[in-house]
């Protein structure tokens, strides 16, 4: 039987919903849907498109690269400190973008802690460069790596580790073997979670990586522009963040939120 | 290639502390209830849960030192923990690979060990599809694939159905003979102890508190625990049909039991029937008995164990059995060792675990 939900409740639900469905849809009504095709076949639109699809990739691969490991650490590693590094590792969902644009600056920038010895060393120039860009989108979109793996791993009956390691295996074949097929599923959603984010990755990559044509400009740096000369052009570009997005979520379905 | 591990473990606020000497080709069946700290102790012998102090010697070798992987000792452990994401054939496979084997020669190898140990299971089956009893073959094949020098078996038959049990026991019973190695069994289940292990060790929260041979358990357990337990009369045998409602179980040592016909079975002859009989059920007479009691035994009194209140007698009847009785009924009928006695017992007490239609535990 089907229990019928309070009205207020119903009501504040039906006022959320709209609020958060309203950006979507006032893109879709005021979208220069004649001029579609053309603006988004522009040198600047393609470019930026390209650009985007390349280093949210890239920052995908990266984060799960190191993200994965580290959340492995996390789930299973017993160290003073693991609270605080946990809490460092996800830290860049809740920090401002600009801010953590600023950070790297200050530690991968020309003249930054690191950055500094990467130019005189090996002369390397991370700001204003696409790997600049992909450094930045990486740093925002590994946190929802960690997220995801640890909890994959947490849910991970130790035992099937021991079954590995008494049956011969060591750590890393386990590892690769067991314990990531089991995980697959978790670290599939981490991995989409942490493209989109990427995808749509805006203040950390313009404070550190600039906002360069063909380098760094990625959509959303293209639509911050747009929006100065050509309005129209910016509801297109923000269009096609927006179905992606969604897209993405609707094909997860509930997996990162448990919901069936 | 003998085990002698001394393995004291910390477990949140207690610790765990069992000795155990297992000879070459020799099964000893470590026993307890759920919690006791079987399987922990079983862990750090696999070299999973780390020891606070004793060791672990494997053929004269210490081996406490080193991790899981390069122990050599075989597992099968409790719920089969086969590898869901893998094949039957890949679980199988595993132990060989991890070692370094080639693709083609570990898989050439674990479908002989499948061949052998769960010839109608599927090689390309995921574990979730498989019966328990399945799950658990393949967890055997997986353990001695690689040849062990030890073999550790979990609550082998815990996830499995009633109906899987007697064709597993008898796998087992046939794994365990051709190990050359020592074995160590781990069971909450008192007759899976008695019937394949050579010695018990029985575990009561964290500490052993007898150990022997099933016969010695049974006839002076140490504590209330082996006697519920292990302190039973054990007879296996053959059933045939007698009279209207009756069967007869012929004994493998040639005695004769008149049981209940385990209804609704058909009345045909059984094979590999287990029965059990409670001391406390068996009355010790000084004369032939008149009553209902449908089982008359005569034999010599062998020993009297006196612990608390109570005297477990030994008798050498055909079978031979313990009875239970209060030390005052000892005193009042003058038992002793060499006294002959009549024992008897009603059909009605025996209880019989018939292949295919056994309970769970006793």
């Amino acid at each position: 039987m089907r229990r019928r939900l309070p009205p207020p409740i119903v009501a504040l639900a039906a006022i959320g919903a709209v609020f958060i469905s309203l950006p979507a849809i006032a893109l879709a009504a005021r979208a220069p849907w004649g001029r579609f095709a053309e603006i988004l076949s522009g040198p600047g639109a393609r470019e930026a498109l390209r650009l985007s699809l390349e280093v949210s990739l890239a920052a995908t691969v990266c984060a799960v690269v190191l993200g994965v490991p580290l959340a492995w650490v996390l789930a299973r590693g017993e160290f003073r400190g693991r609270t605080v590094l946990r809490a460092l590792a996800i830290s860049p969902i809740v920090l401002p973008p600009v801010v953590a644009g600023v950070g790297l600056l200050m530690a991968l920038g020309r003249r930054g802690v690191v950055g500094g010895w990467l130019y005189d060393a090996l002369g390397v120039q991370l700001t204003f460069s696409t790997a600049g860009a992909i450094a930045a989108a990486t740093f925002v979109s590994m946190p929802l790596v960690v997220l995801a793996a640890e909890a994959g791993f947490r849910g991970l009956d130790p035992r099937f580790e021991h079954a590995a390691a008494v049956l011969g295996a060591r750590p890393g074949y386990a590892f690769r073997r067991v314990v990531l097929p089991m995980v697959r599923p978790q670290l599939v959603a981490g991995a989409v979670l942490a493209w989109a984010r990427a995808l749509g990755e805006f203040g950390a990559t313009i404070t550190f990586a600039g906002n360069l044509q063909g380098r760094t400009q990625t959509v959303p740096l293209a639509v911050f522009q747009l929006l100065q000369t050509d309005q129209e052009g910016a509801i297109a570009l923000s269009l096609v963040l927006v179905v992606l997005s969604i897209a993405v979520l609707v094909a997860l379905r509930g997996q990162i939120t448990g919901a069936s | 290639m003998a085990l002698d591990a001394d393995v004291i473990v910390a477990r949140g606020d207690r610790t765990i502390e069992v000795a155990l000497q297992v000879g070459d080709g020799e099964t000893v069946a470590l026993l307890g209830r759920n919690g006791a700290g079987k399987s922990t102790a079983l862990e750090a012998i696999a070299g999973v849960a780390p020891l606070a102090s004793g060791h672990v010697t494997l053929g004269g070798r210490r081996i406490d030192g080193l991790p899981a992987e390069q122990r050599h000792i075989g597992v099968a452990f409790q719920d089969a923990m086969l590898f869901p994401k893998l094949s039957v054939l890949e679980n199988v496979a595993f132990p060989l690979r991890a070692r370094g084997a080639k693709r083609a020669a570990a898989r050439e190898r674990a479908s002989g060990r499948l061949d052998e140990l769960a010839p109608g299971v599927s090689r390309e089956a995921l574990p979730p599809t498989l019966s328990g009893g399945e799950r658990q073959r393949v967890a055997l094949a997986r353990a001695l694939v690689a040849d062990p020098e030890l073999l550790l078996l979990d609550e082998p038959f815990a996830s499995v159905d009633a109906a899987a049990k007697p064709a597993l026991r008898a796998l087992l019973r046939g794994t365990l003979a051709s190990f050359s190695g020592p074995k160590v069994l781990v069971t909450h289940d008192p007759i899976e102890a008695t019937t394949l292990a050579d010695r018990l060790v029985l575990l009561e929260d964290g500490r052993v508190t007898q150990r022997g041979t099933p016969q010695e358990v049974r006839d002076r357990p140490a504590t209330r625990y082996a006697a519920e337990l292990v302190g039973t009369n054990l007879f296996t045998g053959t059933l045939e049909p007698q009279g209207s409602d009756a069967g007869i179980l012929h004994t493998d040592g040639g005695g004769e039991l008149t049981v209940v016909w385990p209804d609704p079975l058909p009345r045909r002859s059984i094979g590999d029937v287990r029965a059990t009989l409670s001391p406390s059920e068996i009355a010790v007479h000084v004369e032939r008995p008149e009553g209902s009691a449908r089982n008359v035994f005569r034999g010599a009194i062998e020993e009297v164990a006196v612990t608390g209140g109570r005297a477990r007698i030994r008798l050498r009847t055909t079978p031979t059995l313990v009875a239970e009785l209060t030390t005052g009924s000892v005193e009042r009928l003058a038992l002793g060792p060499g006294t002959e006695v009549w024992a008897s017992c009603k059909a009605v007490e025996i209880r019989l675990m018939v292949p295919g239609e056994e309970p769970d535990t006793l």
